[in-house]
């Protein structure tokens, strides 16, 4: 017999006698919920910071934001930085990121997060391995709840699926997040509805 | 090996007021955060009865769920292994790694690799680990098991992790500020995980429906260990399963709301396929657990989500320390789990316990952990692993306690000796309670005897004995 087999039979023979699966439900608020103002909180909880509309210039934004900037690598349609996800066919070459713009299809009001995969991402550690992350977000895609976040079909069909939701921080001294850790240094999440997209501009 | 005697070994981490006091006010914080957390949440209880009745029905249908996971993950592309038992685990990870020349490994914080000791396996076998989760590496720097599952160096003061990092980095010892020190790790880490090309990661759940695993951290140390390198071992406990992905909402509100009062991490991450030009593996490990789950007092044990809110609010663990359980898995939650890997080994452990029953009371999965403590005691009484001195007081103690006249003799005779004896009669060797604190002042007037006298008054009754 396999290991597997082994391990398999022996949860078969000691497993209690099976329990009813709960349905879940999907929790929402009785009263009107501002969805943007609860996400700006929760974001700023786990210190990443909302621009509640989009910039009427944008170059300009980055570049006050971003003063040393030099290498903006953008995944986003709205804006074309001076690197694309695709130059960086050795994922750990992403380091030399200063600047990562990104567009998320998904925000949640309650934790503050966004949703982010390799659909948006292209090379997956542009997320992490970048100094500072801004991310887009139409505020119409804001849903209450993690209930509701766990229905985007990216959960299904997604080989990586994110909910990031602040900079990359750690609170293993002293049980008080600090940063930085391994990740971003900041996170910036832009409200920008997707038909308000900006022309596209090069650094 | 021997029996841990973790009352000794805490007697060590006390000796040091400033660990202990140091110690005992982050967890009661965060155990005051969590409070604040669960309060702002409507249906925090309905979330805690749903979480832990997802995990009963899981754990009851534990091979389907398993088979399906299985499945799953194999039509995602993914390589699904099997271990029996902690070197099995090991081995896979060795043979994959040597497979393909690689000696180094960049792993994010895994309790199941604690338990299976990999590091060291590995180390002795030549491969270089690298830990990315700050708290680990301080403890890994510093060669000791984490004192915590959340925060395996929360026993350490700032400057404590100021001198580990000046040993092992020639950082400024003189600057113990958690900002800097933050820095000094990124500085020192991020090299080694760009230059990786192996990763691995534990999970906090297993999705029986997509056969993806999720982690949950605030470093993102899991999302670099697991996309960085082009090869991404996972190892994960059998009981981590969940059937489906709906359910993980429950789950991720309940566990950082748990653990440190915050509403999520900054990460959580679910990786169901290998990325672009990689490899993926997954190691379903059993280690023991399918034993405890026949173990019909103790399988709930297996609900555990790992969030240590049982620790936070433990008056033994916080004023004692992790080190002192001398075991993977520390505080009220370990009490109950590690007497199923070592039952002489761990047998003291259930004792080092108030029964308050605070634990219970904040597991965000309803694990009955004083009642399982409880029945432990039990155990090692049946089965003979008390020690001597312990089981002599406790047959004192059943007999005094039971008789409500010898019980009131014994507080009396208490009572007026306290009133008169030395200081360094009362405290001498045996008594415990003294060793790290006053007694208290003896009463005017015991409650019974204040009962008898108001209760005779208001009714104009002798009141029974």
């Amino acid at each position: 017999m396999s290991f597997r087999d082994t391990i398999l039979q022996n949860v078969r023979n000691n497993q209690p006698s099976s329990r009813e699966l709960p349905a879940i439900p999907k929790f929402h608020s009785e009263q009107p919920v501002d969805l943007k103002k609860q996400f700006t909180a929760a974001l700023k909880e786990l210190y990443g910071e909302v621009v509640t509309e989009p910039p009427a210039d944008f170059e300009e934004f980055l570049r006050k934001r971003y003063p040393h900037a030099k290498t903006i690598c953008s995944a986003a349609p709205e804006y074309t930085g001076n690197r694309v996800p695709q130059d960086f066919t050795r994922w750990s070459d992403a380091s030399i990121i200063d600047v990562t713009i990104v567009r998320s299809p998904l925000g949640v009001a309650e934790t503050g997060s966004v949703l982010l995969s390799e659909e948006e991402f292209r090379v997956n550690t542009i997320g992490f391995l970048a100094h500072d992350i801004v991310i887009l977000l139409d505020p119409a895609e804001i849903v209450e709840n993690l209930h509701d976040a766990y229905g985007h079909p990216h959960f299904l069909d997604k080989a990586y699926s994110l909910l990031m939701s602040g900079p990359s921080g750690s609170a293993d001294i002293g049980g008080i997040t600090v940063h930085p850790a391994q990740g971003v240094m900041t996170l910036t999440v832009i409200f920008w509805p997707r038909a308000q997209s900006k022309t596209t501009q090069t650094v | 090996m021997s029996v841990v005697d973790q009352a000794e070994n805490a007697a060590e981490f006390i000796s040091d007021r400033t660990h202990e006091q140091h110690l005992d006010q982050l967890l009661w914080m965060l155990r005051t955060r969590r409070d604040e957390a669960a309060s702002r949440v409507q249906e925090w209880e309905q979330l805690r009865d749903l979480a832990s009745q997802i995990k009963e029905h899981t754990l009851s249908n534990l091979a389907h769920y398993l088979e399906m996971f299985e499945s799953r993950a194999k039509a995602n592309g993914v390589t699904v292994h099997w271990a029996q038992d902690a070197h099995e685990h090991n081995q896979i990870v060795y043979q994959l790694l040597s497979d393909r020349k690689a000696d180094e490994l960049i792993k994010s914080k895994s309790m199941l690799t604690e338990e299976c000791d990999t590091r060291r396996f590995l180390e002795e076998r030549g491969i270089r680990v690298t830990e990315t989760d700050l708290g680990e590496r301080i403890q890994q720097l510093d060669d000791q098991p984490p004192s915590h599952i959340v925060g395996p160096a929360w026993h350490k003061t700032t400057q404590d992790i100021a001198n580990v990092f000046a040993k092992a980095y020639g950082s400024d010892k003189e600057k113990a500020d958690p900002v800097y020190l933050a820095h000094v790790m990124r500085e020192n880490t991020r090299p080694l995980i760009e230059r990786a090309r192996v990763g691995m990661t534990g999970a906090n759940f297993a999705v029986a429906e997509t056969g993806a695993i999720v982690t949950v951290t605030n470093e993102g140390n899991a999302d670099l260990s697991g996309n960085v390198p082009e090869l991404r071992i996972c190892s994960v406990g059998l009981e981590k399963m969940i059937p489906r992905n709906e359910d993980l909402a429950v789950f991720i509100r309940l566990l950082t709301r748990s653990a440190t009062g915050n509403s999520i991490t900054q990460y959580t991450s679910h990786f169901r396929a290998p990325r672009q030009n990689g490899e993926m593996h997954i190691i379903l490990v059993d280690n023991g657990r399918s034993s405890r789950l026949g173990m019909e007092k103790f399988w709930p044990s297996l609900k555990c989500i790992r969030c240590a809110a049982c620790m936070n609010t433990c008056p033994v663990y916080r004023r004692s320390g992790g080190l002192s359980y001398g075991s993977t898995y520390m505080g009220p939650i370990g009490i109950i789990m590690m007497p199923t890997f070592d039952i002489r080994r761990y047998s003291e452990l259930p004792f080092s316990s108030t029964l308050n029953g605070s634990c219970t009371n904040v597991c965000p999965v309803k694990i009955n952990i004083h009642e399982q403590i409880y029945a432990w005691r039990e155990v090692m009484e049946k089965k003979h692993q008390i020690n001597l001195v312990k089981k002599s007081a406790m047959i004192v103690a059943g007999k005094v306690l039971s008789n409500p006249t010898l019980y009131r003799m014994a507080g009396d005779t208490m009572e007026a000796s306290l009133k008169v004896l030395p200081r360094f009669a009362i405290y001498n060797q045996l008594n415990a309670w003294g060793r790290h604190r006053d007694i208290p002042q003896p009463a005017k007037e015991t409650f019974h005897d204040w009962y008898k006298k108001h209760r005779s008054q208001a009714t104009g009754q002798e009141t029974n004995p």
